[in-house]
């Protein structure tokens, strides 16, 4: 055979140009707001839309640092354990009669460290992050059930619990998605205008020629890595406010939908390309669908099967479409890519 | 258009009757508002060598993904034995007998050489399993017949580039082709290679094989090729005999106009030491190399391919690390395995192998000029597009890339256009110690002047430039100073006066001393 990369990308070059995956995805999240509106009247109300951008707030700030990671050819599985294992630290310390004002900063570290043993694993060692997330992932969660067992630490400052569930005032914006919006506004600048998010496109796309570059591939994974951590354990300390209650479980299975949010927002998976605007239209669309599910009484079970679809629709779409694409301008449809390394 | 009124019609000589094995007739092919091809007609005939001309971006390697089921055309013909066909991918072509060696070897990494040889086409045991020991069998006999020292079983990641396309001649061999076609297959070969490679390649030609055969160095379409068929910018300029064609003219087909393809290199004063490199060794690979670089000095690193003169650029610009030894770049020793490190100290490396080491292939023209200068286009925290575009173009501009946006991926440009953009992306951070390997890679004549003044240019503004180079009237055109290396050692240094081909060869090949 003769692979013939040029033609594969030549394929991909117009998709981008005028079907931008991220665009579709904009789109499709304004038919949902309207379909959603159109089908049930309690959806599009300010206090329902309030309360489904709240319950949205774990997945969306994790899903920043998310793509960063994906976008640099990486992936953390661990985060919805370290939200756990910050959560199951709240209840313990605060059960032990620490101030809140001291568990924070703390738990924040702890993640940091969990992030760091992740991106060490990943950096030092050369293991894909797939393998080294899934084991930490179990690693984490194991930690916070050892730290809480199976108790449920309630009764929190009131004043931490506004901050939490209150919206800043005289908006309907809950607080934790104030401090998304801030973060993404951050995110996206140093991702799409900054030569940190230039860097991060070169790794994820040939990772060889970054480092020929002169690019510090190794520290700037750990870097994101570490910031996974840290985004993951602040997620944990605002769901055990926002729900009131330190457990060990928290959270399990939120880096499904984060994972989603970000590969349905047209993050590359095998990294290189993506932009946060379709990562937010992707966390968007998520909590809608899941606040639409929610409001027509769907199982959780269905809400996960929902979730899942997603996912695999968001993989499988883009190769789809290069394919149909590249089989209308290049006669040989299945030209085999050799795998760069 | 001078070309054009001197040129023969494409009627070949006097093969008899007999129709070309394979032709095209009036075929072109766009890319979006890119014309590569124009109307273009060859006819390939049995036991002829037809060389393919043209600058960087004429057309060539369209023409050669046309004839192989890569490319359809947009219009026009492809024929075989006088009968129209239509090949839809590669394996079309490949069952028609069309072999095509193509400019940028790309194997799959995790197979062994013999794999990527017989993929698709595994020799089979009882049961329909792959029968492993007759494919190491067959892949042992075509190196032999080759002449080449490669172990079938190694994998194909880590070879180099030269030993990639030894393999994908073997691979064309098995296929006992009719029509052998390879574009640009000498590019990354040293004297010897090409040599070897000639010799097989003649004999195929003897019995009876077409050959279609692309190079940017003239003196190997004078000798190989019966034929040539000239393109430029995508349209059909030319095809006539090679005999009674000079130099000069092939090259004025080519361009449209004389051209002066020598730069003389200017005189510099060499200055203070730039680069100095203290017994570097790395296990296994090169060993006690010593050697210094003047500012103003253009110094070659020659040898054989595998001779380890990568390897030696790799490791003192910081990506590969080194076991014993120091690297001084003005007077400061330079921290072990840190390309940031060398890139701050002023120095910049041209890597060997542009797909992997010198391009990020999907992203823009610009991007990849400005991924070395990143703090350079800052305006306050973020990037600068416009300063970013500015570098992009003052660098295009001044090595003449032929390009159709500069927010065009790199991976549609041609293979030479590819290489001036690696050249951009690090003349363009300005460097003191410049090392090059192998500069010219692909790009054509008149271009090779350009960068050679250049780089000349550069050496005379006080830059000291480390050049390795396969191709050696580039080294002895160029260099102040040649450095031979010989297995992982250096065993020469010549001075300009007494370089010439054979002291060189001499030194590389180890005969002599
Ligand atoms: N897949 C593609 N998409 C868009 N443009 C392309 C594509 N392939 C080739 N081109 C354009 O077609 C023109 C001819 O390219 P081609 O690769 O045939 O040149 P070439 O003669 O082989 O040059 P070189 O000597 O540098 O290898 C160039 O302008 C190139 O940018
Ligand atoms: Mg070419």
């Amino acid at each position: 055979m003769a692979p013939d990369v040029t033609a594969v990308n030549s394929a991909r070059a117009p998709l981008s140009r005028f079907l931008r995956w991220d665009v579709l995805v904009g789109i499709l999240l304004v038919v949902v707001f309207i379909g959603g509106a159109a089908g049930s009247p309690e959806f599009a109300n300010i206090d329902n839309l309030s309360f489904a951008l709240g319950d949205l707030g774990e997945i969306a700030l994790i899903a920043l640092a998310m793509t960063l990671l994906v976008v640099a050819a990486e992936v953390d599985l661990s985060v919805a354990s370290v939200l756990g294992l910050s959560s199951a630290l709240v209840g313990n310390l605060w059960d032990a009669g620490w101030a809140i004002e001291t568990i924070i900063p703390l738990v924040i570290v702890v993640g940091a460290v969990c992030g760091l043993v992740n991106g060490l694993l990943v950096t030092r060692l050369g293991l894909p992050s797939l393998a080294v997330t899934i084991g930490t992932l179990a690693l984490y969660r194991g930690l916070a059930l050892v730290v809480l067992g199976d108790r449920a630490i309630a009764e929190f400052p009131q004043t931490y619990v506004n901050l939490a569930v209150g919206d800043v005032p005289g908006t309907p914006i809950p607080y934790p998605v104030a401090v998304f919006a801030v973060l993404a506004v951050i995110t996206a600048v140093l991702l799409h205008a900054t030569g940190f998010g230039r860097a991060l496109f070169a790794i994820g796309a040939q990772v060889e020629a970054a480092h020929f570059a002169g690019i510090r591939v190794k520290r700037i994974k750990l870097i994101l890595f570490v910031v996974s951590g840290v985004v993951a354990a602040f997620a944990g300390v605002v769901y055990t406010l926002r729900y009131g209650s330190a457990r060990a479980d928290n959270g399990s299975g939120l880096e499904l939908a984060v994972i989603a949010a970000v590969l349905l927002g047209g993050v590359d998976f095998d990294g290189g390309r993506g932009t946060l605007g379709g990562v937010i239209a992707g966390v968007l669309l998520i909590g809608l669908l899941r606040n639409l599910l929610m409001l027509n009484d769907v199982s959780t079970e269905i809400q996960s099967i929902v979730t899942g679809l997603l996912l695999v629709i968001s993989v499988i779409t883009p190769r789809l479409v290069a394919v149909a694409r590249q089989r209308r301008r290049v006669p040989s449809p299945v030209v085999p890519t050799p795998p760069t390394t | 258009m001078t070309g054009a009124a001197e040129a023969t019609a494409p009627h070949g000589p006097g093969t008899g009757d007999a129709p070309p094995v394979l032709a095209l007739a009036g075929v072109s092919k766009s890319f979006g508002a890119v014309r590569a091809l124009r109307e273009v007609s060859l006819e390939l005939r049995a036991g002829e060598a037809h060389a393919l001309a043209g600058e960087n971006g004429a057309g060539k390697s369209t023409l050669v993904k046309t004839l192989s089921g890569v490319h359809r055309p947009d219009s026009g013909q492809v024929l075989m034995d006088g009968q129209p066909v239509e090949f839809h991918k590669p394996a079309d072509a490949q069952r028609h007998g069309v072999a095509v060696i193509y400019q940028e070897p790309t194997m799959f990494p995790d197979l062994s050489v013999a794999e990527n040889i017989f993929i698709g086409r595994q020799p089979r045991a009882s049961l329909g399993r792959i029968d492993r020991g007759e494919m190491r069998a067959r892949a042992a006999e075509l190196f032999a017949r080759l002449g080449v020292a490669l172990d079938p079983e190694q994998p194909a990641r880590g070879l180099s580039i030269a030993d990639q396309q030894l393999v994908e001649i073997a691979k064309a061999l098995s296929r006992d082709a009719r029509v052998l076609i390879m574009d640009e297959p000498t590019a990354a070969l040293s004297g010897n290679e090409v040599a070897r490679l000639f010799t097989v390649v003649k004999a195929l030609r003897e019995q009876g094989c077409a050959l279609l055969f692309i190079s940017h160095r003239l003196d190997e379409i004078f000798e190989l090729c019966q034929q040539v068929t000239t393109l430029r910018d995508g349209a059909w300029i030319a095809s006539e005999p090679v005999a009674g064609l000079t130099h000069e003219a092939l090259i004025r087909r080519m361009v449209g106009r004389d051209l002066d393809t020598l730069y003389p290199k200017l005189d510099a004063v060499a200055g203070e030491v730039a680069l100095k490199v203290h017994r570097l060794t790395r296990e296994g690979v090169f060993t006690d190399v010593s050697f210094e670089v003047r500012r103003g000095e253009i110094v070659a690193l020659a040898g054989l391919v595998g001779a380890g003169r990568s390897e030696v650029a790799r490791a003192v610009f910081g990506v590969d690390r080194w076991d014993a030894g120091w690297v001084e770049v003005n007077g400061r020793r330079l921290p072990p395995a840190s390309p940031t490190a060398a890139m701050s100290a002023g120095v910049a490396l041209v890597p060997e192998d542009r797909r992997q080491q010198g391009l990020v292939m999907d992203q823009s023209i610009e991007r990849n000029i400005g991924l070395t200068g990143l703090k350079g286009l800052r305006r306050g925290p973020v990037i600068s597009r416009a300063a970013e575009r500015d570098r992009a173009r003052d660098w295009a501009i001044r090595l003449q890339l032929k390009f159709n946006r500069l927010s065009d991926a790199v991976n549609v440009l041609s293979g030479g256009n590819q290489q001036k953009v690696v050249l951009a992306k690090w003349l363009s951070t300005r460097p003191q110690v410049l090392i090059i390997d192998e500069p010219t890679r692909g790009i054509d004549v008149g271009t090779k002047a350009e960068v050679h003044r250049v780089l000349s240019e550069l050496a005379s503004d006080g830059m000291a430039v480390l050049m390795i180079s396969s191709e050696l009237p580039e080294v002895l055109g160029m260099a102040d100073r040649v450095l031979v290396m010989q297995e992982g050692r250096l065993v020469a240094d010549i001075p300009r006066a007494d370089a010439t081909e054979e002291s060189v060869m001499t030194a590389a090949t180890g005969r002599a001393s």
